[in-house]
C-alpha cells in the first residue's frame, strides 16, 4: 500500500515510564521512526557519588519500583565483589527467592494488566473487572502472591528492605516458608487458567532474525548469577562486560542507546550492527534447556521454541518463566527448610572492610526485562567514587525501533487506529520500563 | 456504566521510580472496592483514559525539569485536591541528593561532555511538589504504605481531613518491640522521623534511613526516651538525616 501515514503517538499508556512514538510513513515508505524517550533523567550517578557503600543498594533501589530487587541485587553483588565481601549459602537461597518474587510480579502486572487488555480490545483492566471478573481476581491472586514472596523474604517487594550488603538482614520463619509453599503449589491452578486463556489470544505473525543477549550458568536457569551470553554463541565474564557492550547517546532519547561489539552476521547494514534483544524471550531462547518441567510443557503449549523470532512471543515467554520461577521458588523453600533456617543479622561490614579495603566490582543480575549491569568503584573509606549502570529497556530501544520498522510495513492496509493499536502492542511486548532506561550512567567521578 | 456522581481521580507522575503508583496497584485486595468508588480517569501507567476532569489528583515524582513545572501547574489548575504521592512528591526524596552539585556537573557525569549539546538532557535541582504548587494532603514514604494509601483515599472520599502521624519512628519501633540499632552499634534517624509505617525497615534488620520525611518540629518532638538512653542530640541525629533531607537543608 503506498499510502502516507503519520503517526505520533504522545506517552503510549500502560507501559512504565514516558515515551513517544512517532512515525512518518510517505507512498508507503518509512521517512522517520523513532521511539521517543522523554522520561525525565534522574542521575542516579549524582546521587550515589560520595556516599557510603551500604548506602548505594538502597539508593540504586530507587530506580526502579518494578524492578526494585533486581537492581537492589545487583548492587549488591556489585558491592559485594568490589569488597571481597563473600555471603552465606542461606543468603544466597534467600536472595534467589525473592527475585523469583519479583519476576513473578512483574510479569503478571504486565500480562494482567497491561497485555491483557489489548486482547479484549479494551483501555485497561478495569472495565475487565466487570467483563472478566474470573480473570481479573486471578490476575489479582497471582500478582498477590508474588507480592508476599517478597514481602516474606525481604519485608517490602518496592524497595525491599531486608537485602543488604554482606547478606540478609532478615530470616523468615519456617511457618512463614510454609505457608508460602502451599500457596505455590496451589497457584499452579491459575497459572493453568492464565495458560489456557492466554492460548486462546492470536500472537501477529511477526518475525525477524535477532541476537539475544542474557545471562547463562552451568547449574540452572541463570537470573541472579553467570556469565554474559549471546545467541550468536559468543560469552563473556561479568566483569569484561564493557568489551561486549557499547553505549552512545542519541537526540530523541533520554535513556542511552547500546550495541553489542563483537561481529555479528546479523547486521551487515551500518545501522543495525549489534542490535539485540534481552527479556524473557531472551532468556528463554538461550537458556531453554534449564527450564522447569511445567515451564516446558507451557512452552510446548504456547508453541514457543528456542529459534523464535517473534518478539510478539515476549509475553509467551513471560507466562513460561512464570511456570519456571513458581517451580524453582519450591525447590528454594524445600532447600532452605531442609538446610534448617539459621539466623541471618546484619554485623556491620565494616572490621571485615576495613581490612580488606575497596575495590571495583561488577554485579550482573537478569531483571524481569532482561540483562541489568550496575558496576562501582568503592574507595578505601568505603565511598562510593564511580559506577556504572546499564538498564534492560535501554539495550531494548534500538531493536524496539527495528522492529517497528520490519512490523510497520506489513499493516499499512489497516486503519490508522488500528496501526496505532498494533505498535503499542508491539512495544508493550516488549514490556518496557521507561523509567528504569533514562537511569543510565557512564562515568567517572573525579 | 459510569456513575456521574463517582469522584473523579487522577494519577500523575513526575520525576520518580514510579514505585507509589505501583504501591497503588498492590492493593489487590481493596482495588475492586477501590474502582467500585471512584472513577479513575487517568492513570498512564495501567490505562489508556485519558482525562482532563478530575477533582482529586495524587502525584508521584518530584519535579526536576522546566516543562513539568508548567504541566504540574496545569494540573493544580484543574484539581480540587491535590495530593503528593510519597517522598519525592512530599519532601523531594532521595531525587534532592543530586542538587549536592551544581546541575551542569550532573550532566556531565551522567552523559558526558556532550550533553550540553542535547536540549533534552536539561535539568534543574529536584524539588518536592509543594515547592512550585500548594499541596493540600501529604502521603510520605518510599514508597508509600498501602494503608495509609487507602486511608487517605477513604477519608477524601467522606469529606474528611486526614491525619497523618506526627511523632517519631521510635515510637513504632518500640510497638513493635524492636531493639534498638544503637544497641548494636548503628545510627539510625528514627528518632526524627515521622511514624506511620511501623518501623519496617527495623523490623527486617535495617535502620530507619528517614524516608517518611522530618516529624514537624524534631527540635520539641525528636524521641527523647532514645537521644537520652543512647546519649544522643537532636542536632547529631538532624545531621545523620542527610538521604532524604536534601531539600530541606539546601
Ligand atoms: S517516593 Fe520512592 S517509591 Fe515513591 S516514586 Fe519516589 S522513589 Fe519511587
Ligand atoms: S533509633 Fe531507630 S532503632 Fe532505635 S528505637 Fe528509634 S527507630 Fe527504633
Ligand atoms: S523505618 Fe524509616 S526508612 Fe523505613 S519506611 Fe519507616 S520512615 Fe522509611
Amino acid at each position: 500500500m503506498k499510502k502516507d501515514v503519520k503517526i505520533n503517538i504522545h506517552h503510549i499508556t500502560r507501559v512504565e515510564g514516558h515515551g513517544n512514538v512517532v512515525i512518518d510513513i510517505k507512498k508507503g515508505l518509512i521517512k522517520e521512526l523513532k521511539l521517543e524517550i522523554v522520561e525525565s533523567p534522574r542521575f542516579f550517578e549524582a546521587m550515589l557519588r560520595g556516599r557510603k557503600y551500604d548506602e548505594a543498594q538502597h539508593i540504586m533501589s530507587r530506580i526502579c519500583g518494578i524492578c526494585a530487587v533486581s537492581h537492589t541485587s545487583a548492587s549488591l553483588k556489585a558491592i559485594e565483589d568490589a569488597m571481597s565481601i563473600k555471603i552465606s549459602r542461606q543468603a544466597t537461597l534467600l536472595r534467589k527467592l525473592a527475585f523469583h518474587g519479583e519476576m513473578l510480579q512483574s510479569h503478571i502486572l504486565h500480562l494482567y494488566f497491561l497485555v491483557l487488555p489489548d486482547f479484549f480490545r479494551v483501555g485497561s483492566i478495569v472495565p475487565l473487572a466487570e467483563t472478566q471478573p474470573d480473570a481479573v481476581r486471578r490476575g489479582l491472586r497471582l500478582k498477590k502472591l508474588a507480592n508476599e514472596i517478597c514481602y516474606t523474604i525481604a519485608g517490602r517487594h518496592i524497595h525491599p528492605i531486608a537485602l543488604f550488603p554482606g547478606g540478609i538482614a532478615y530470616t523468615p520463619k519456617e511457618s512463614e516458608l510454609r505457608t508460602l509453599r502451599k500457596r505455590l503449589e496451589d497457584s499452579f491452578e491459575d497459572l493453568e487458567a492464565t495458560l489456557v486463556l492466554f492460548k486462546t489470544f492470536k500472537t501477529p505473525e511477526y518475525s525477524e532474525k535477532r541476537e539475544y543477549l542474557s545471562l547463562k550458568e552451568g547449574g540452572e536457569y541463570a537470573f541472579y548469577d553467570g556469565d554474559m551470553a549471546s545467541s550468536l554463541r559468543y560469552s563473556a565474564k561479568p566483569k569484561n562486560y564493557r568489551k561486549i557492550i557499547k553505549e552512545s547517546i542519541v537526540p530523541h532519547s533520554t535513556a542511552k542507546h547500546t550495541r553489542t561489539t563483537p561481529p555479528s552476521p546479523l547486521s551487515k547494514s551500518g545501522d543495525k550492527r549489534g542490535v539485540y534483544m534481552v527479556g524473557a524471550l531472551a532468556r528463554i531462547c538461550n537458556n531453554f534447556n534449564q527450564l522447569s518441567r511445567k515451564a516446558k510443557k507451557a512452552a510446548e503449549e504456547l508453541a514457543l521454541t528456542p529459534l523464535s523470532c517473534n518478539p510478539f512471543m515476549n509475553n509467551a515467554a513471560q507466562l513460561v518463566e512464570s511456570f519456571h520461577c513458581t517451580e524453582d521458588a519450591i525447590k528454594l523453600i524445600d532447600k532452605l527448610l531442609s538446610n534448617g533456617l539459621k539466623k541471618e543479622e546484619l554485623t556491620p561490614p565494616s572490621p571485615l572492610f576495613k581490612k580488606r579495603g575497596g575495590g571495583t566490582g561488577v554485579g550482573i543480575v537478569e531483571a524481569p526485562r532482561g540483562i541489568l549491569f550496575h558496576e562501582y568503584t568503592i574507595n578505601k573509606d568505603g565511598i562510593v567514587t564511580d559506577a556504572n549502570c546499564i538498564i534492560p529497556t535501554a539495550q531494548n530501544l534500538k531493536m524496539i525501533e527495528e522492529d517497528l520498522r520490519g512490523f510497520v510495513p506489513t499493516i499499512l492496509n489497516k486503519s490508522k487506529d488500528e496501526i496505532v493499536r498494533n505498535i503499542e502492542t508491539l512495544v508493550r511486548a516488549y514490556d518496557p520500563c521507561i523509567s528504569c532506561s533514562t537511569h543510565i550512567m557512564n562515568v567517572r567521578f573525579v | 456504566m459510569k456513575n456521574r456522581h463517582k469522584p473523579k481521580v487522577a494519577f500523575f507522575s513526575f520525576t520518580c521510580c514510579e514505585g507509589c503508583q505501583l504501591q497503588v496497584l498492590s492493593c489487590e485486595d481493596e482495588l475492586p472496592d477501590v474502582l467500585s468508588l471512584v472513577d479513575i480517569v487517568n492513570f498512564r501507567e495501567a490505562i489508556d483514559e485519558k482525562r482532563d476532569d478530575y477533582d482529586i489528583a495524587f502525584i508521584e515524582g518530584s519535579i526536576s525539569r522546566q516543562h513539568e513545572i508548567n504541566e504540574i501547574k496545569k494540573i493544580r489548575e484543574k484539581a480540587k485536591v491535590v495530593v503528593a504521592l510519597g517522598a519525592c512528591s512530599a519532601t523531594g526524596g532521595l531525587n534532592c541528593l543530586k542538587n549536592r552539585f551544581p546541575m551542569e556537573e550532573v550532566q556531565r557525569v551522567v552523559y558526558g561532555d556532550k550533553a550540553k549539546k542535547y536540549k533534552h538532557l536539561d535539568t534543574i535541582p529536584a524539588r518536592p511538589i509543594d515547592a512550585v504548587i500548594p499541596v493540600d494532603y501529604y502521603i510520605h514514604g518510599c514508597p508509600i504504605t498501602k494503608s495509609e494509601f487507602l486511608y487517605v483515599l477513604k477519608s477524601l472520599l467522606l469529606g474528611k481531613k486526614p491525619e497523618i502521624p506526627n511523632y517519631p519512628v521510635c515510637v513504632d519501633c518500640k510497638m513493635e518491640g524492636n531493639i534498638c540499632v544503637f544497641e548494636k552499634g548503628m545510627t539510625c534517624v528514627g528518632p526524627v522521623t515521622r511514624a506511620g509505617c511501623s518501623a519496617i525497615c527495623v523490623t527486617y534488620g535495617c535502620i530507619c534511613w528517614g524516608c517518611r520525611g522530618l516529624i514537624d518540629n524534631p527540635n520539641l518532638e525528636a524521641h527523647e526516651e532514645t537521644l537520652k538512653r543512647y546519649g544522643l542530640t537532636t542536632e547529631g541525629v538532624l545531621r545523620s538525616f542527610d538521604l532524604y533531607g536534601g531539600w530541606r537543608s539546601r
